[in-house]
């Protein structure tokens, strides 16, 4: 406990604790639609690009990474989204290959002109979010602050339309909903979401902060709305959790939050059995 | 003029075309059915129709004031909807989603259209409870329910009746008389064509050759009396030729 007030005392500690819970939040808003949608592994596949861009950022030597990784990401989402609907490829081929190559490439580029002394260190904390969070100014903690809010509000804003749109895309465009456009803003919003959480678990973990709360929160709740409160709850809970058992045992940031929603997920799952036992 | 007219249409996919030379009209307040064998392009067509996807050839033009998003749609039921989290309040208020505009939230006025809807579907004790629980014949009430959110027009429904038992299913196609005695707009893909002929006054038959009138000219038709054919060969109970109005009320006594 002492240790952990005394890291609170430090403005880095308190700012990744913020970090961490926002992203948190927002990521856990957009794993039911991404479930149900059979988009799990977009999630996956653009955590990759992610890596890619920024170990471009790295190599152009820029203060802030997010510049470039932000836009590259987006724009991959938009193209998945895409190839998914045209199927010249299959949806899951097309995923595989974006994110094999763009893991491949900014490895590749990294090695080539990376002037950075510890090549290893670097690759391992983009990869798995070790120390990044723990690094963070106050100029990040703003920008981070910023994007949450947009991707909340512009969640509460369409909720409906994304519920809709996730619930039956054929019914809602028959009726009159522009399903392209919503299809679009959730491909963005999951992109923005993901590059936002590199800071937090790296790129190789995001898929877990995505989707665990989610899937736990669907073995609990029957309803739409309960399910995504319900995965918010979980997932900031065991953000919090997991960076104070970090920062008391020194674990890695990123991994421990993971464990904490794995152990969730299984104890979800146990209550979601007993209660169908019980009926 | 009708509240759709179909003109020299062909539909299909890619560049292949699976049904074509089809010419329909259908007026406020008809029940028509379109039957034909499995991948006679039923599917499609009402695909087609719904503006899902575009037509190969011809017309598909709307009258009346038909409005894009004035067509209701009970779809064949997917993979997704049969594991997914939501409550049946919540399927029936998204039939209301076409007609918010830029309005990002469901107005009162929604809400109550909702619960009218669920209340005409019998399904008002069900509202809260989780959609993937229901049994097969709840969830076609409750899609039937949104899509009567969506309209009061048109409703499109694609084999309401498949995987029903034979009950379900008397008392789901009673549910839609009822909706087009209140002069809802009926169309209906089915390969039941003896059920076809009991319920619908329009027949639609799509095939190598493609048929278009009243019930009581398809009974009349080549094609018609060949299914008829097959139809009563193969089940115990042949077609009956009875007017539609008596085999109405006799289910409805029956659902009583």
């Amino acid at each position: 406990m002492d240790k952990l007030f005394l890291a609170l005392q430090y403005p880095f500690v308190r700012y990744a604790i913020i970090v961490g819970v926002l992203i948190a939040l927002c990521s856990s808003l957009l794993g039911v639609t991404l479930v149900l949608k059979r988009f799990s592994y977009i999630g996956d596949g653009l955590s990759h690009v992610a890596f890619g861009a920024m170990a471009i950022a790295g190599v152009l030597n820029l203060t802030n990474n997010m510049i470039v990784a932000m836009p590259i990401t987006v724009i991959s989402a938009i193209l998945l989204l895409r190839t998914g609907q045209n199927a010249k490829i299959k949806g899951d081929a097309a995923i595989a290959m974006i994110s094999v190559g763009a893991l491949a490439f900014g490895y590749l580029i990294m090695n080539v002109f990376s002037t950075s002394a510890n090549l290893s260190g670097d690759v391992c904390s983009t990869l798995f979010g070790s120390t990044s969070i723990l690094t963070l100014k106050g100029s990040d903690v703003w920008l981070s602050m910023i994007l949450s809010l947009v991707v909340v509000v512009t969640f509460i804003l369409f909720y409906n339309r994304i519920f809709a749109v996730t619930f039956d895309e054929n019914f809602a465009k028959a009726t009159g909903t522009r399903t392209e456009v919503y299809n679009l803003i959730i491909a963005v919003i999951t992109a923005v979401i993901i590059v936002l959480a590199m800071n937090l678990v790296g790129s190789l973990l995001i898929s877990a902060l995505v989707i665990f709360p989610a899937l736990s929160a669907m073995k609990l709740f029957k309803s739409f709305k309960s399910v995504t409160i319900c995965s918010v709850v979980l997932s900031v809970v065991c953000a919090l959790a997991g960076m104070v058992i970090s920062i008391i045992t020194g674990t890695p940031v990123g991994s421990t939050i993971v464990a904490a929603d794995m152990v969730v997920f299984g104890i979800c799952c146990l209550i979601g059995r007993l209660c169908e036992g019980n009926r | 003029m009708a509240l759709l007219t179909v003109k020299d249409l062909a539909v299909g996919y890619g560049s292949q075309i699976v049904a074509e030379n089809i010419n329909f009209e259908v007026n406020t307040g008809d029940y028509l059915c379109i039957v034909g064998e499995n991948g006679s392009g039923k599917s499609t067509l009402m695909k087609t129709l719904l503006g899902l996807q575009k037509p190969e050839r011809g017309q598909i033009i709307k009258g009346e004031g038909l409005m894009e998003n004035e067509i209701g749609y009970l779809p064949q039921q997917s993979p997704v909807q049969r594991d997914f989290p939501a409550s049946v309040r919540e399927v029936v208020l998204s039939g209301c989603q076409g007609r918010g505009g830029f309005r990002p939230f469901y107005s009162a006025e929604d809400k109550k259209k909702a619960s009218e809807n669920m209340e005409k579907m019998g399904i008002t004790d069900l509202a809260s409870k989780c959609y993937r629980e229901l049994s097969g014949g709840q969830q076609q009430r409750v899609l039937l329910a949104r899509a009567l959110c969506a309209t009061r027009k048109l409703l499109l429904l694609d084999e309401p009746v498949s995987g029903l038992d034979p009950k379900v299913t008397a008392e789901m196609y009673a549910l839609i008389s009822e909706l087009n005695k209140e002069k809802v707009t009926i169309i209906m893909i089915s390969h039941d064509i003896g059920t076809a002929v009991n319920y619908a006054d329009h027949i639609l038959h799509v095939g190598e050759n493609v048929f278009f009138g009243t019930r009581d000219e398809y009974l009349g038709s080549k094609a018609g009396k060949f299914f008829l054919m097959m139809q009563s060969r193969d089940s115990e109970h042949p077609v009956m030729y009875k007017p539609r109005k008596t085999m109405t009320n006799m289910e409805d006594k029956d659902n009583g």
